[in-house]
């Protein structure tokens, strides 16, 4: 402490212990130098820390002159007005004033030039594709880059024989038997001159490299998420759960990876990764036990 | 533009006010200290200590010497500008709620809320030009209109005196016998309580905001709707660009449910509306609440807004702000 030789006739123990900003006259009155011809202005200011240390805070600010800022007298001299009120004891430490450090449009209703909105997609995240259709080949009709299987127009066309691939396993030992006996039931994917590769192969392809995306945020959609997966490599399938009720997310969605080491790098990058306000829990999606 | 925000406040903004060469910007907020700023850099020049309620409004006199302030603790009090000391204080029966001074800052006009059975009403008061002679008396009261008066101001010549408020109908009165001289009509008015009155530079015409989601222009002299905006948020602040044909309407969803939904379902932009065309020219982004208040500086290069959130915002406008076309 600097000032124990100064003659004071308050002694310490008279002071409350807790209120700290009784003390600051203490301390050595606030200095201000300049500004400089540059602008440049240095207040110095001492004030107590939490320990009761005294600290010396410097702060140097440089006042840049606007050109074409033109001023009444007036209101020059009121510049140099004193501060008063709460302004006076002003803490340095509270910046009362800041800057944003968002930079804050004038947001048109619609950009210039643009006659109406594009329409929305409605409700097809898919669509997106269409640009880079590599991945988009119709298991029914095989064209590629065209439509999605669901949308095939030549559905009824085809032969029904991949339609039913999602029949349980368990039935697969008993159409193995089954078959022998005449007038059972057997899934058309189990029948004899059925492609049996195809159709597992084709399970395999819906369920493989599928990553699980949960604490989503409601107002995630699935071209959302489309955008937060593509950069690790081709995604084919996005979902997203809505309820069928409300209509709104329910938090929790899928994403399909055509190669499992994009899955895999997505999974170790965005786990974890905050997304709207929500940390992102990325895992891979566990296939359900049937 | 980088706006410069200004946390002063502990409660929400109510009203801002620039002084007429636009280098000082007073705020009031529903903490007890109206504050005043420097207007180009945002820098806090002071605060005026001595309210012991939510402070409404204010009004500072052409010289920037006086500031009067309404507040809710039944005072309209009257301040030296540079030294943030109290002058006068004008008691009443109920909170005030607006006030303005007259061309010329001989008068002012001070509304006080409909408050424990006393109706609400329009005090004019004499402002003396030396402090020392300043007395309470009113010059003028009006009394009439159902409701609370939001907002009260002088129109041309302090011939006559605005008011509009809760009953969303707006008045002209004749400043000097007080009678009722021209009202709204419920066809073409405002359908909920207006909440906002700014005038534009030259007095000629005024415009409203309302709680129904609408702002109006009218002619100050005949009370002739000119335009109407149409909005899809309570309006709670309005103010008109002193340079350009531009309107901004500020507020947002009502602060009760702002909690409740996401900020972006809020709708706290600041609008600005082309003032002839009627159409949107866009929205400025940054309360966390809706904006209870509004001003365009003087010279129409800057507007401030205050919010809900408790911080003023100041925006310088970026070059091509000013060549916006439709």
């Amino acid at each position: 402490m600097a000032h124990q030789g100064e003659p004071t006739k308050l002694r310490w123990g008279e002071l409350e212990e807790d209120d700290g900003e009784d003390l600051d006259f203490l301390l050595p009155p606030r200095q201000v130098i300049g500004p400089d011809e540059n602008g440049i202005k240095k207040v110095i200011e001492y004030k107590f820390d939490e320990d009761g240390n005294k600290v010396k805070i410097t702060t140097t600010t440089r006042t840049r002159k606007l050109a074409n800022a033109r001023l009444s007298k007036r209101a020059v001299e009121r510049r140099s007005w004193p501060k008063f009120g709460d302004a006076v004891r002003e803490d340095v430490g509270s910046r009362l004033t800041m800057v944003s450090t968002e930079e804050i449009l004038l947001e048109r209703p619609k950009p210039l030039g643009a006659k109406t909105e594009e329409p929305k997609t409605s409700g097809d995240p898919l669509a997106q594709f269409q640009k880079g259709a590599v991945l988009m080949v119709c298991r029914t009709c095989g064209k590629k880059g065209d439509h999605w299987t669901s949308r095939c127009p030549y559905k009824d066309l085809a032969p029904p024989s991949e339609g039913f691939v999602d029949k349980p396993a368990a039935s697969d030992a008993a159409a193995a038997t089954a078959g022998a006996t005449k007038g059972a039931y057997v899934p058309p994917g189990m029948r004899a001159g059925a492609e049996r590769s195809s159709g597992s192969d084709m399970r395999r392809r819906n369920d493989e490299n599928s990553v699980r995306v949960t604490n989503l945020s409601e107002d995630t959609r699935e071209p959302d998420l489309l955008e937060l997966f593509r950069p690790f490599g081709p995604v084919s399938r996005v979902y997203v759960a809505i309820d069928q009720k409300t209509g709104m997310s329910r938090g929790f969605g899928f994403v399909n990876f055509v190669n499992r080491e994009d899955a895999q790098r997505a999974i170790s990058k965005l786990n974890g990764y905050g997304y709207d306000n929500l940390i992102l829990r990325v895992e891979w999606a566990t296939p359900r036990a049937n | 533009m980088r706006p410069i925000l200004m946390k002063g406040h502990e409660r929400p903004l109510t009203f801002l006010k620039y002084n007429r060469d636009g280098d000082l910007l007073f705020s009031c907020a529903k903490d007890h200290n109206p504050t005043v700023w420097f207007a180009d850099n945002g820098e806090r020049l002071g605060t005026y200590h001595g309210h012991n309620g939510a402070v409404w409004c204010c009004d500072v006199s052409r010289d920037s010497g006086r500031l009067i302030t309404g507040s809710a603790d039944q005072t309209a009090k009257l301040w030296n500008v540079q030294t943030g000391q109290q002058l006068f204080t004008f008691n009443f029966d109920s909170p005030a709620r607006s006030v303005d001074f007259s061309v010329g800052d001989k008068l002012a006009v001070i509304t006080t809320d409909p408050f424990m059975e006393l109706p609400s009403a329009i005090h004019v008061k004499r402002i003396a030009k030396d402090p020392t002679e300043q007395t309470g008396e009113s010059v003028l009261l009006i009394k009439g209109p159902q409701g609370r008066i939001n907002r009260a101001i002088w129109g041309p010549l302090n011939r006559t005196i605005i008011s509009a408020g809760e009953d969303a109908v707006i008045r002209i009165w004749d400043s000097e016998t007080g009678k009722l001289l021209k009202e709204s009509d419920k066809e073409s008015g405002h359908k909920k309580t207006v909440t906002s009155l700014a005038k534009s530079s030259d007095g000629s015409h005024f415009l409203t905001g309302s709680l129904d989601k609408s702002a109006r222009l009218w002619d100050t002299r005949t009370l002739t709707l000119i335009k109407t905006y149409v909005t899809e948020r309570p309006v709670n602040a309005v103010a008109m660009s002193p340079l350009l044909d531009h309107v901004v309407l500020g507020g947002g969803q009502d602060a009760s449910a702002v909690t409740t939904t996401d900020h972006r379902a809020g709708k706290f932009e600041a609008k600005f509306y082309d003032k002839i065309l009627q159409e949107e020219i866009g929205g400025v982004k940054g309360h966390f609440g809706p904006i209870n208040a509004l001003a365009f500086n003087p010279d129409g290069k800057s507007f401030s807004s205050g919010g809900e959130d408790g911080y003023v915002r100041l925006h310088h406008f970026d070059p091509d702000y000013f060549n916006i076309k439709i």
